[in-house]
This record gives C-alpha cells, sequence and structure tokens, in this order.
C-alpha cells in the first residue's frame, strides 16, 4: 500500500473531536438503571443515539459460570431522550428527573 | 459500543432522540472502516461543525446535490490507485438530498454503475432548516411549505416511491429499513455489501422537532410507521422481492397519525377524513402488494 496523504496545513478536522463535547447536560432527565432487573440483553446499547451506554462486567458470575454484565451509562454524554428506558424489555432502566430541574 | 465509538462518536450535536445517530452507528456497525460522503443536512450539521467532528471515518461533505458524484469519483479513485480493500465507500444523504436536489447526481451514480452504498435518512421533509416538505413528505403532513389551513390539510400529492425508482436504475440492492429496527439496518447492510454495484437503502428515520412529538415517543412511532404498512420493510435483489417484514395484526394508520404533531390537524380539518382515508389506502396497497400481512 502506498504512503497515506496526511494533510496537516490549515484547517484540518480531526477524528472524533466531537468527544470534547459534553453533551450530558443538555436533558432535564437521566436513566438510571435498575441492575437486578437488566438481562444484559444490549436494546439500550443499540438504540441510544448519542452511543453512550454499554455493557460493563459486574464482577460478579451467574450459576452457569458466565461473567454478569450491566448496562452502563456514560452521564457525559447522555442527552437524557429516554429511549433507553422505552426500549428496554425489562423495566431495568428508568428515567428520573435532575436535582436543579425539581420544584 | 467501543467498536462503535471509533467509527462515531458521541458528543454530536443531535436533538435528544433523534433518529440518524441510531441509523447512521447501524449501518456503520455493518460497514466497519469506510469512506463516507454525506450530502448536505441534519446529518452534517451535526456531526462535522469544524472541530467537532464526530466521525472516526474518513468523511467529506460537498454541497447539496452532489454526495452521490461524490462517492463515485472516490470509489473510482480506490479502484485506479488499488485501494479497494480499505472499505466500501457509502453516503449519507437526507430525503430532500435524494428524493430532490441530488435525485440527478444519484441516477448518474447508479447509470455509471458505481459500487457504492447509497444510504437515504428518510425523516420526510428538509428538517435541519425546520419542517419543509420534500418529495418524501406524505400526504396530510403539515409543513412550513406546505401548512395545514383552512383549504389545504397539509402536503396534497403522494410521497415518492424512491425505491422503486431505485430499482428502476436496475440497482442491485434495494431496501427500506427503520430506526426502530437497528439490528434489521446493520443486517441490510451487510447483505448490501455482499453485492458489487450500486446499492440503495432507505432508513426511515425519526425527526422529534419535525414530526413534534417527544423524544421517548420516538422509537415506539417509528415501529408503528411499520405496523401500520405505511412504511413497508422490503428487499429487493437483483430487482427480485426477497425478503419483507411481517405485520402480525395490522394497526389502522390513525394510531401512527394520532401522536404527532405534523398530522393532529387531519382529525378536525374538513378534509381530514379524506386524507386519512388515503393513507389507509396507501397501507393496505403496501400490505397487499408486497403481502406484508402475516
Amino acid at each position: 500500500m502506498g504512503e497515506k496523504l496526511r494533510i496537516t496545513l490549515g484547517a484540518v478536522s480531526r477524528p472524533l473531536e466531537s468527544l470534547k463535547i459534553k453533551t450530558g447536560d443538555w436533558g432535564a432527565e437521566y436513566p438510571v438503571v435498575i441492575e437486578e432487573n437488566c438481562k444484559a440483553c444490549g436494546d439500550c446499547v443499540v438504540y441510544c443515539p448519542d452511543l453512550c451506554i454499554e455493557l460493563v462486567e459486574t464482577g460478579e458470575v451467574d450459576e452457569k459460570g458466565r461473567k454478569k454484565k450491566v448496562a452502563k451509562v456514560n452521564y457525559d454524554y447522555c442527552k437524557g431522550c429516554g429511549t433507553c428506558s422505552v426500549v428496554c424489555r425489562h423495566d431495568a432502566i428508568k428515567m428520573e428527573i435532575k436535582e436543579i430541574y425539581k420544584g | 459500543m467501543s467498536e462503535n465509538m471509533r467509527l462515531f462518536g458521541s458528543g454530536h450535536g443531535a436533538c435528544p432522540g433523534c433518529g440518524l445517530p441510531i441509523a447512521v452507528k447501524s449501518v456503520l456497525e455493518a460497514t466497519g472502516p469506510c469512506f463516507v460522503a454525506n450530502s448536505t443536512g441534519c446529518l452534517e450539521i451535526i456531526s462535522s461543525q469544524y472541530g467537532k467532528s464526530a466521525w472516526g471515518v474518513p468523511y467529506i461533505h460537498s454541497v447539496f446535490e452532489n454526495a452521490a458524484a461524490v462517492a463515485a469519483g472516490i470509489e473510482a479513485a480506490l479502484k485506479a490507485l488499488g485501494r479497494k480493500d480499505e472499505g466500501p465507500v457509502v453516503v449519507f444523504a437526507g430525503d430532500g438530498a435524494t428524493a430532490d436536489i441530488g435525485i440527478g447526481c444519484l441516477s448518474g451514480m447508479f447509470d455509471r454503475g458505481h459500487d457504492v452504498l447509497y444510504v437515504c435518512l428518510d425523516n420526510e421533509a428538509y428538517q435541519n432548516t425546520g419542517n419543509q416538505q420534500s418529495g418524501l413528505t406524505p400526504p396530510g403532513s403539515s409543513t412550513t411549505t406546505t401548512p395545514a389551513g383552512k383549504v389545504l390539510p397539509g402536503k396534497v400529492k403522494a410521497k415518492k416511491d424512491m425505491p422503486a425508482i431505485a430499482l428502476a436504475h436496475k440497482a442491485r440492492y434495494v431496501a427500506t429499513a427503520s430506526v426502530a429496527f437497528p439490528r434489521d439496518i446493520t443486517r441490510k447492510v451487510k447483505r448490501a455489501l455482499e453485492f458489487e454495484g450500486p446499492k440503495y437503502i432507505q432508513i426511515h428515520s425519526v425527526c422529534v422537532t419535525g414530526w413534534g412529538i417527544d423524544g421517548k415517543q420516538a422509537i415506539p412511532v417509528a415501529r408503528l410507521a411499520v405496523e401500520t404498512a405505511l412504511y413497508p420493510l422490503i428487499e429487493f435483489e437483483d430487482g427480485q422481492l426477497v425478503r419483507v417484514r411481517k405485520i402480525k395484526d395490522r394497526k389502522p394508520v390513525e394510531e401512527y397519525l394520532k401522536p404527532q404533531r405534523r398530522f393532529r390537524h387531519l382529525f378536525k380539518h374538513p378534509k381530514g377524513k379524506e386524507v386519512i382515508a388515503e393513507l389507509q389506502r396507501v397501507a393496505d396497497e403496501n400490505a397487499k402488494k408486497f403481502g406484508l400481512d402475516a
């Protein structure tokens, strides 16, 4: 393969610079994962428009010896749209209003 | 997903509940590293502002109408340089860029037979500039250019049949998909990439502001479009209908129309009943034509 062209002068956009934009303060609500209900099916991961949910290992092992996983929300980017709570088939995500918007 | 994060990242500027990022990440899940050409539109604005790019793959935006031509150029260049192994060429374009402004370039790309996957993100109007009607806006929809008023009940003409236009160009793979079924999008893109030549996938994508719904309703409303047969999920390979998403207990179109502000007037307007009956006729016709009823 030939040498890749790399532009360094002028207005250069670098990959994934959006990660420095913390959109977590947009919404009035935020999702809370109820870990005992979570079956780690990954639906919320697939649907999340802000790519801020992932399945993480809890450190526990189930009866079949598999590592238990649960959904974990990255609140730095979650805009609180509520899509995860709607698509969850196991009632494992509920939306709560942020403290500053209460009352 | 960490794999996703490397191709398209958090921190983009889409509205909460927007369907576009769901469609984009589901497509990239199937393509892996690829070359993206994007037309002007919501996706361009939310993902490619200078210094805030959400893309982890090579990305180019030129103007409104030419994403298909730009992609064709990239594909020809990769072929000439012997670099086709570096990934497929993918176009992301909105419904306006596809069905109205960019249809000439798209037709040319189909005609020349470029090995490009063209993804139309169909949110049924020019939503970036605030809901102006496009060729893919469904009848009855109230937009700023077809406002529901005393005389007209929103848009009058039918939704342009883009999949049929793609089929008429002998595109090798043509499919429709919906953000309500992201895993289905990924499967269809994987299948599309098995074909060499032009491929067209149209993804129904929710616009929370334009359609007048809450972020939480986005996926349920998108699902209703499929369950009422107003948005049939169909797949054509070399011109033959090969798979459809069957519908159990097809729902009346009112269930899809009611939650949305853009259709709200239909339930009060003197001509509203006619439009709803027309939409139901379209749904019935889709169900019959594609054999959707399970």
